[in-house]
Parts: C-alpha cells; structure tokens; sequence
C-alpha cells in the first residue's frame, strides 16, 4: 500500500471521475477494475482497510468512500450507456448524422434474372440442371436435327477448339444429355453461358447466357406448351401482359414458335425498343421435334413435349434498362452496386 | 428478301395495304424488318399538259408554258430545251415539296410569275437525266397523280426468311403464304408485249440439242436437272419501265433486257437462271461436268477462281464458262452485240453448292437459293415464262422446244397424316376436312387413303418431309393465337435438380452478404499460359484462349475500375475455367469461385474521423476461409511460401488467397484476391448441440512464442491437452518486443463442463498441462506478469 494517507486517495479517485466520463469503451472497463475491482480495486481496498483505522476517521473515510463508490458507480452505468447509444447525456444528438454502415454486395443482374426464371419454372415442376460448355457437334448440331451440311447450322457462327469439339453454341446440348441419361417425365429448366463468334458490340458478345427449357411427358400438346409459357411470361413480367406466338424455325421443334411479349417499354404503342411493332421477342420454343427424341432414345409415338431458349443477358437489359451488353461484363463497382439489394 | 407490295398485289390480284401485310406475314413465321416507301415522295406530283410555249419574254433560254393542271391553266417558266405543246411532263404545283425537302414556292423569273414547276427525271430521283422535263407517254388525263399513272410508286418490305423456307425467297412464294391467310388464288401477272406461248421443254436422259449447241450433263450428282433453251435475233438493250420499276422496287439495279428477265423470274418464282451468249460457245457445246485440276475460270466479278473436281462446272467444248449455280464467266457474257442467247435453268445439289461456296467465300443470289433447295418441279413453267419474258422485253425467238436434261426423275413419296395424330400433337380436334383445306391451300395435293390424308408435298417446300412437319403447317394456318393456353396435371421431373446450382448460390449469398459484388468476365482470354486451350477460330487475340483461372479477369476488371477512380473494389466471380488435355481432346471443364477486395474496410462514417482502415491480408484470409466454407470444400486452410492455401485429400491445390499483382495507381490500396474449385459438395446437416447449463471459466494465456513456433502449433497442443473441458480458444493479441528471438502471443481460453461448475484448481490443472506440454514441445514458455 502506498503511504499517501486515506484521504489522499480518496481525492485522487474523485479526480478521475472527470476523466472517467470521457472514457472510451477499453478505458471504461479498465477504470472498473482498477477502481472497483473486487482484488485490487482501489476503492475496494480502501473499504477493506478500514477497519485499521481510528473509529472517528473510519466513519468519516467510509462515508466518502462509500459515497464515492457511487458516484463512480454511477458515472459509470452513465458512460456506458453514452457510449452505447452515442448520445451524450443531456446534450441532444443530431439523429439526421448518417448511421455506419458496412459494405452491401450485389447479385449480377443477369444473375438475378436467371434465379428469377428458373424460380418460376420450378413452380412447373421444372428442376434445374447444367451441362458442360465445351461440346462436340454430335451434342450441339446432329443430335439436335441440326446438319452441318445444312444453312440451319449457319444460324450460329460457331468457335471450333478442335475439328468436332466446340463451345456449345447454346444450351440445348443438355436437352439431349438429359434425355439419353432420364426417362421422361423430364422437366427440366438449363441454365449456362454460351458462345457464338460474333464481335462485341452494344447488342452482341461472343459469350452469354442462356436457359434452355424442356418438358417431355405422355401427352404434352401444343395447347399445353402455349399454356407453361404464358405462365411464365405473365409471372415473370405482369398479369396483364399479352403474350404473343409466332411461327419461326428451329432445326430441334416442330412446330416452332417465337414468343414475343408486348413491349414492357411503350406498352405495345411502338417504341425504338420494339422497332415499332409493339411487341418484344422473349423467347425461341416449339415442340420437341420427333427427331431429336428418336436421336436421344425417346420414342415420339408415345412421348412428346416443348423445349424453350431464352437470352437473360437481354431479358436483364430490357427489364433494368441497361442500353448496352458490354456493360454486363465490365463489373465497373458503380454499375454493379446498383443492383445491391 | 426484299418483297414489293405492287408485285404481290399482281400476283394476289388485289390492293395490299403494307402494314397488313407485314402482321399477316409475321404471324405467319416470315416477320417483316422494315417497310421501306418507294418514290412515294412522288404523292403531289401531277400529270399535267402543256398547252401553248412561249418565249420569255425577257430570257433567251426561258419558255413560258400555259400549263393544264387538271382544274386550271397556269403559267409556269420551264428552261428545258425539250419542252412541246401538247405533251404531258411531271408537275409540282406550288406548295409541292420534292424528293430531298425542296418546296415549290411561287416566284418571279426575270419578271414574270412562275406558278410551279415541270419536273425532270432527276428532280423526281426517277434517274439522272438532267437534259430535260421528263416526257410522259400516256393517255390518262391532265391533273392524275403521277404515282396512279406510273408503276413506281410502291412499298419494299425486309422479309426475314428462316432457311427451311427457300419458297419465300420469291415473290410467288410470299404471295401463295398470304393467299392462304386471304383466301385468294396466286396467279402470275401478265406479261406485257407477250408473245403468248412457249414450247414445253423435251425431257430426255444426259444430252440434247437446242438451236444447234448440243447440251451434255454428266456430273448428274452436282446437277440433276438441267433445261436449256435458245432464243435468236435479241436485241440488247435497256428494259421498258414496269420491268426497270419492278426490280428497282426492290432495290435491284437493271442491267439489260436479257438479264433483267432472268432476275425477274428469280425473284418472281425462286428459279436462279443464267444466260450466255452462244456465239462465244466454243463448239456450240454446253457441258455440265465436274472441274479438273488446274483449270480456272474469270467469274463476272472480274476474280479468277479454281475450277476443281469438288465444283460442277458449265463448260464450253474448250473451257469452263460457269460455276455451276453460283456465277457465270467473264467471257460469255451477254453484251449489247449479242443477238442469240442460251438460257440455262437448272437445279443443283445443295450441298455441293454450299460446299463450293464455302470453299470459294463468296455467296451469290443463285448459290443462296440452290444452297436452301429450289423447286424441281417448276422448272419447265420457269424456264417457259423466262423464255416469253426475254422475247417480250428484247425480240426474237424460240430456236426448238428447250432440252429438259432429267437421268433421274425423283419422286417424293406421299406423306400420311393421321388426324388423331394432329390432334394428339396439338391439343385440340381438327376437322379432316379443316385440315384438307389448310393444305390445300399451300398447294399440298391431300386426299384420304385408309383412314388417313395421303399428303403429295410441292416441289418448293423441301422443307416438309414427315407427319410433324404438316402439322406445323396446320397450326400455323390455322393461327398460333387460335389454340387456348390450358394446364393439365403435370407429373413431377424424374430429373433431379444440380447440386453445383445449390452449392453456387450459397455462395453466391455468402459473398454477397459479406460485401461484395458478383461479377461477370469473359471465360475468352489473351492469356495462353500453361495448359490453356486455344480457340482454332478466335475473333481476334484478345479472345483466342479458354480461360484457366477466374482471378486474371477479376484483376483486369479492378483495373478497369481504378481507372475511373473507384479505390473501393470487391468483386468475386462464379464461373467455369479450362484445362487442355495433353495431346488434344476435350479440355477439361470446372467451376471455380474467385474474388478480389482493395480499398476501405467499411464504409468511412463521420465518427471516425481521420481513422480510415483499407482491407489488409487477413480480411482476404477470413474471406476465403468463409469460401472454402460456403462451396463445402473438405481439408483445411494452410499456409505455403507466403500465403494460404487449400489442399484436397490427394494434396492437390484447390485454392489459394494472397496479395494479387496488378497495375495499380499511386493511390491505390493493395489488391488481394482468392481462388477456389467450386467443387459440388452437399454440406452435412447441421446437428444442434444442447445448450450449457453451468458457467463457463475464462483465462487468459500470454505465450512467448520462438520465431520458428506458429499459433496453429500451439493451438494443436492446446486442443490435444485442453482435453473435454477446454470449450474454445481464441487468439486475441499479437506483441512484438525487442526480443528478435520469441514474440508474445495470447489467447482466451474458455473451459465449460457440461454437467458441473467448474473451480479453479480443476482449470489450474488443464493449464498446468497445457503449458508442461508447450514447453516440451514448443519451448514455448508463459510470459512472465
């Protein structure tokens, strides 16, 4: 013990209670230790001490030290609980001064477009499957009633990494790589980049995404496959969407159809978005072509179905207004923090 | 394909409003691009008579012209040298605006008052005659509009023709679709000045003659059939005006008589035909055989080309003259002294023009017909309407009834429908009778036979060549928006969905949730570093490799980022990579997860003041250690020369984190990153561990650490005596000294046992072991008080 007398130290306790209101958190903590740790508290000992002192400078002491004791006891609940909701006591905070924040990370649009369409189908009963990117032309074209002596191969301009191995040119390879390994009912929704040898552009890139669909089941009619797309186009952009079915030409359906939507830009008055025709192409789909069953082992008497293909870079594009592809792969931190949820 | 709306009007024998036109034929799988006006900037310009010429009074070269405009007589000044009385020219009245914006404004010439203006070719875009007015022949009368009196005024509309449709790369085609829809019959308009009739062509196997040039097909695989027919005494020379205005409508330049014929059948009924000149056949012959080795040919285009086995070549007795169904040669050429022509048409095996093509990069009109399959029916009414047209346009005549060289006639077998089939394919009950007339209707010839329609498929749709492909052209007759959209049960997919989606979206929440942004980069790369796959046809060098990791386009995108000044970077990526195999053959695919961080820790927040902490190598640790977690790798994280990395059962690296280099500006902070194998692994179920009943005792363990000795080492003897008591251990404090041989390192230290409140001396005893242990082992010592 030091030799200053009782009193001494229990002036010196009263200065710190100054100091002890200023206090941050790992101070505070150290003060209630040291002043009224329950071994070494100063405080603490001066109460123990007590008892070797005069009665007449026992009460006197003890009644300061006690009193001391809660005054400091106090200051520190009050500090604590300043420090706790960073108000000062007394003083009225400025509630307007921003909060702290912490980093939020964004979901890639294109893929929260994906999630958001693959969601949709799995309410159809649709499991969500991948396949490999690099593939041979059996899988991307012949399997698919694709020839490659025929214009219909010229559709997609093709990346060959060897004679007959290639980067899949779209995502049905994985319709045929489903069908050869599941017996129908096969509901299946694939999504996955793709590749076709086109310059980058505002509206093009060699590389980018797509989701393939495929139902195949006894039974599966075109009024049904009318039936899972209008669904998913008035789920996925609003009830009161018009759907719209276009004949086209798939080498893989028959018949096929391109589905077009009404433009979610001009609401179907004709915009620059919708080349004046009030409508926007979503999606290719048909049905599945007899061909490709019989090539995948599926018997087209018995089963038939649909099969789909859509764009979500371009779906993305259109639903957030973004006017260039380019930018779904810069990652510039200002585009994508705008996506942050 | 460029469709004229007047063509098929004349074709469809009715008006055909434009924007009509192009609904009916999206919705019949043919969408129209763009509808183009042709010179319907012509609209206010009238016919008007000239009735009196006068000299200027005050200018030499000026007239005054009395003009009848249909209501009244004006006076108009003209300058044209070839202005009459009692002719009919172009009149712009005034307020009239011309082609190119210029209105006509009343004014005075040299002092007199001109009220409009008598318009030349040129002024009305109508040519580049800038000689004079343009004189009209015809009788309708003064104050027509030019656009009723003249065939020019028009509408071309882009078709997007899919290629299993060559028959809509014509005229006829597109009208025979639409007439369909219309209910109207396709009828070729009449040609004007036609001589009436042609003779039928001869059809025989291999050879012919045809106005003395003997016809010899021998490639007959390339070429199955091919007509000829001899026209003599043609004049050369430029085409009458409905001619001209047909194929500039839709945007093809007139060349002369003879060929403007053959291109208008081209484009009327998809026959691509060619014409020579037979007096530079050598040996009056045409010989349809393969080419041979070193023989070359100059093509219309000026270019000489290779003429090998892989090409059906149309040869002279000497030379090759064509490529067979994609150009003609140089030499036997129609020109303005050719008086007798040799007209070829023929149909030529698709693959072999796409094939010769390909080989020679050049795609012609003809080759892009033969390529997607012209109709080998139609021919003898193609070649027999060409040869009226070419007499009608440029004189002469038939030498003979034309050569029809067929070795092997092809007969396309009858399709059979099965009207259950069509309903079972469609969903709904077609009538036979519906379903006869949908075909019909296209020119399918269908009749019963057994309970079912024997379907005979036209020569122009090659496209249509089993059951499916007729119902496609009944649903799409009868209109896709016809069929009702109704859902029946649906039996769930016996295809169970990916684990690899699982396990990437987790991922994908857990990054996201700690901060950063999902990115996306190109899997195409410049990098062609170890064991990368090159493209064999890549656009251009930035993009002629497979990628083989993720972190090189996540550095380039920081950069990108730097570059706008953004400090603040956190970025990861999902994505696939690949791997060459050794000595060729599929390269090996796999899917990593990758990320980089630089910059501000958090968000600066006002209270901070000056203090401002930029992520350092422990955040990327802590960062990939959550990874490693969120993709369910199995193995530790560990450290090797100077970073962390992950190793698999088999000690192959799956994953690394460290500082990336970059090139990174001044201002910068430094950027770190990490890669990981996003393998598919379930995670194991979470099992839940009762909750403690008794207090737990806490100490605290400052250790004296030698240099050699890392905090995983003592964390092991630790843990191995801490025994069942020992809860949790947390290092909480680094302290470097002046003492270069040890540092002090501490820990927390939680002991709890689940069924009893622990006393000192119990955990004494733990720590007593503990330290004896370290000491043993580690010379690892307790830092003194």
């Amino acid at each position: 013990m030091s030799e200053a007398s009782p009193n001494d130290q229990l002036e010196a306790v009263a200065r710190t209670i100054a100091e002890l209101r200023e206090a941050d958190a790992a101070r505070l903590t150290q003060f209630k230790v040291e002043l009224l740790g329950r071994k070494n508290g100063r405080l603490t000992q001066i109460l123990r001490s007590l008892s070797t002192l005069s009665p007449d400078e026992r009460r006197a002491v003890g009644q300061r030290a006690n009193q001391l004791k809660q005054e400091v006891e106090e200051a520190i609940a009050a500090r604590e609980k300043e420090l706790h909701t960073g108000r000062k006591s007394g003083v009225a905070a400025d509630l307007s001064m921003p909060g702290r924040q912490v980093w939020r990370g964004a979901i890639h649009p294109v893929t929260s477009v994906i999630d958001e369409i693959c969601e949709i189908f799995r309410e159809l009963g649709f499991s969500r499957v991948t396949g490999p990117e690099v593939e041979t032309e059996e899988y991307n074209f012949t399997k698919l009633n694709i020839p490659l002596d025929h214009p219909a191969a010229d559709m997609q301009d093709t990346f060959y990494l060897s004679p007959g191995v290639l980067l899949r040119t779209h995502t049905s390879p994985v319709q045929a790589r489903t069908m050869e390994r599941y017996k129908p009912p096969i509901r299946i929704v694939v999504p996955g980049m793709v590749y076709r040898r086109d310059a980058f552009d505002a509206s093009h890139s060699p590389v980018f995404a797509q989701i393939e669909g495929l139902a195949v089941d006894e039974g599966i009619t075109f009024v049904e496959f009318k039936a899972a797309l209008d669904y998913f186009a008035k789920r996925f952009f609003s009830a009161d969407t018009t759907v719209r079915f276009r004949p086209s030409y798939f080498p893989f359906t028959e018949p096929s159809a391109e589905v077009e939507v009404q433009c979610q830009m001009c609401k179907g008055g004709g915009c620059a978005t919708c080349q004046y025709t009030g409508f926007l192409e979503i999606m290719g789909a048909g049905m599945v072509h007899p061909a490709v069953l019989e090539n995948c082992g599926i018997d087209p008497e018995r089963y038939s179905g649909y099969a789909f293909g859509m764009g979500p870079d371009r779906i993305a594009m259109l639903r957030y207004g973004i006017p260039d592809i380019r930018m779904l792969f810069e990652n510039d931190m200002r585009f994508l923090q705008q996506f942050a949820e | 394909m460029n469709i004229s709306i007047n063509w098929l009007s004349a074709l469809l024998g009715i008006k055909l409003d434009p924007d009509d036109v192009a609904h009916k034929l999206a919705m019949l799988g043919a969408p129209v691009e763009a509808i183009e006006p042709v010179h319907q900037d012509l609209a206010g310009i009238i016919i008007a008579e000239v009735e009196r010429v006068e000299q200027h009074p005050n200018a030499d070269r000026l007239t005054l012209c009395h003009v009848n405009n249909g209501t009244e007589v004006v006076e108009v000044v003209c300058g044209a040298p070839n202005v009459q009385a009692g002719k009919k020219y172009p009149y712009a009245a005034v307020g009239t605006v011309l082609p190119g914006g210029l209105e006509i404004k009343g004014r005075k010439i040299r002092g007199i008052q001109s009220n409009g203006m008598l318009c030349s070719a040129s002024e009305l875009e109508l040519g580049t005659d800038y000689e004079g007015i343009l004189e009209l022949d015809t009788d309708v009368p003064a104050g027509t509009p030019l656009l009723d009196a003249l065939p020019i005024g028009d509408f071309c509309l882009d078709v997007e023709v899919t290629p299993n449709r060559p028959d809509l790369l014509c005229h006829k085609g597109v009208a025979r679709d639409l007439g369909a829809v219309l209910r109207r019959p396709v009828k070729l308009p009449p040609i004007p000045g036609d001589p009436g009739d042609s003779q039928a062509p001869v059809q025989t196997k291999k050879s012919g003659v045809v106005g003395g040039v003997e016809v010899t097909l021998e490639d007959v695989e390339g070429c199955p059939r091919y007509m000829a027919a001899v026209i003599e005494g043609v004049t050369v020379g430029p085409s009458p005006d409905w001619l001209q205005a047909r194929l500039h409508s839709i945007g093809q330049r007139p060349i002369n008589n003879v060929v403007d014929a053959t291109n208008y059948i081209l484009f009327e009924v998809n026959q691509p035909m060619h014409v020579f000149d037979r007096a530079k056949l050598s040996g009056s012959k045409i010989i349809i055989r393969r080419g041979g080795k070193s023989e070359t040919l100059t093509l219309l285009d000026g270019e000489e080309r290779a003429v090998d086995h892989t090409v059906t070549a149309i040869c002279d007795a000497e030379h090759a003259i064509a490529i067979g169904g994609v150009m003609g040669g140089r030499d036997s050429e129609v020109s303005e002294r050719t008086t007798d022509v040799v007209l070829e048409c023929a149909y030529f095996d698709a693959k072999r023009i796409r094939a010769t093509r390909k080989a020679m990069k050049m795609s012609t009109e003809a080759s892009y017909r033969f390529e997607r399959g012209t109709d080998l029916q139609g021919m003898a009414d193609a070649i027999q309407r060409a040869v009226r047209l070419i007499i009608a346009v440029a004189g002469g005549a038939e030498d003979g009834p034309p050569v029809d060289l067929y070795p092997k006639p092809v007969k396309t077998p009858a399709i059979f429908l099965r009207p259950e089939r069509v309903a079972h394919l469609l969903g709904v009950e077609i009538s036979q009778k519906d379903i006869e007339g949908y075909l019909t209707s296209l020119g399918f010839a269908a009749g019963p036979k057994n309970g079912r329609l024997a379907v005979h498929v036209p020569g122009w749709r090659p496209d249509v060549a089993r059951e499916e492909d007729l119902v496609e052209e009944i649903a799409r007759l009868r209109g896709y928006d016809s069929f009702p959209t109704e859902m029946r049960p649906l039996r769930p997919s016996s295809v169970p969905s990916d684990v690899t989606q699982t396990t990437e979206a987790r991922v994908r929440r857990v990054l996201t949730a700690l901060g950063l942004n999902e990115a996306r980069t190109l899997s195409l790369g410049p990098a062609g570093g170890k064991g990368a796959q090159a493209v064999l046809n890549p656009l251009s060098t930035e993009e002629a490799y497979l990628r083989t990791d993720l972190i090189a386009g996540l550095i380039r995108s920081a950069e990108r980022n730097w570059a706008v000044r953004e400090r603040n970077i956190r970025l990861f990526e999902v994505g696939s990579v690949f791997h060459a195999k050794d000595g060729g053959g599929m390269p090996v695919e796999g899917r990593h997860v990758a990320g980089v961080i630089t910059g501000a820790r958090r968000p600066p927040h006002w209270s901070d003041g000056d203090k401002h902490v930029d992520f350092d190598r422990w955040d990327v640790k802590s960062l990939f250690e959550e990874a490693v977690q969120a993709v369910g790798a199995r193995g530790t994280v560990s450290e090797e020369e100077g970073r962390w990395v992950l190793r698999d059962r088999n000690g192959e690296l799956c994953g690394w984190a460290d500082e990336v280099d970059a090139d990174r500006p001044a201002w910068a902070a430094p950027l770190f990153g990490f890669e990981l194998d996003a393998v598919a692994a379930p995670k194991p179920l979470i099992r839940f561990q009762p909750l403690p009943g008794t207090p737990p005792v806490e100490r605290d363990l400052a250790l004296l650490l030698p240099t050699e000795v890392t905090a995983r080492q003592v964390e092991e003897v630790v843990a191995q005596r801490g025994g069942k008591l020992l809860e949790s251990t947390r290092l909480f404090d680094e302290f470097r000294g002046k003492d270069m041989e040890r540092r002090s390192v501490a820990w927390r230290l939680v002991f709890r046992s689940p069924d009893r409140t622990l006393r000192d001396k119990d955990v004494d005893a733990v720590l007593r072991r503990i330290l004896e242990e370290l000491k043993e082992r580690l010379g690892v010592e307790r830092r003194e008080a």
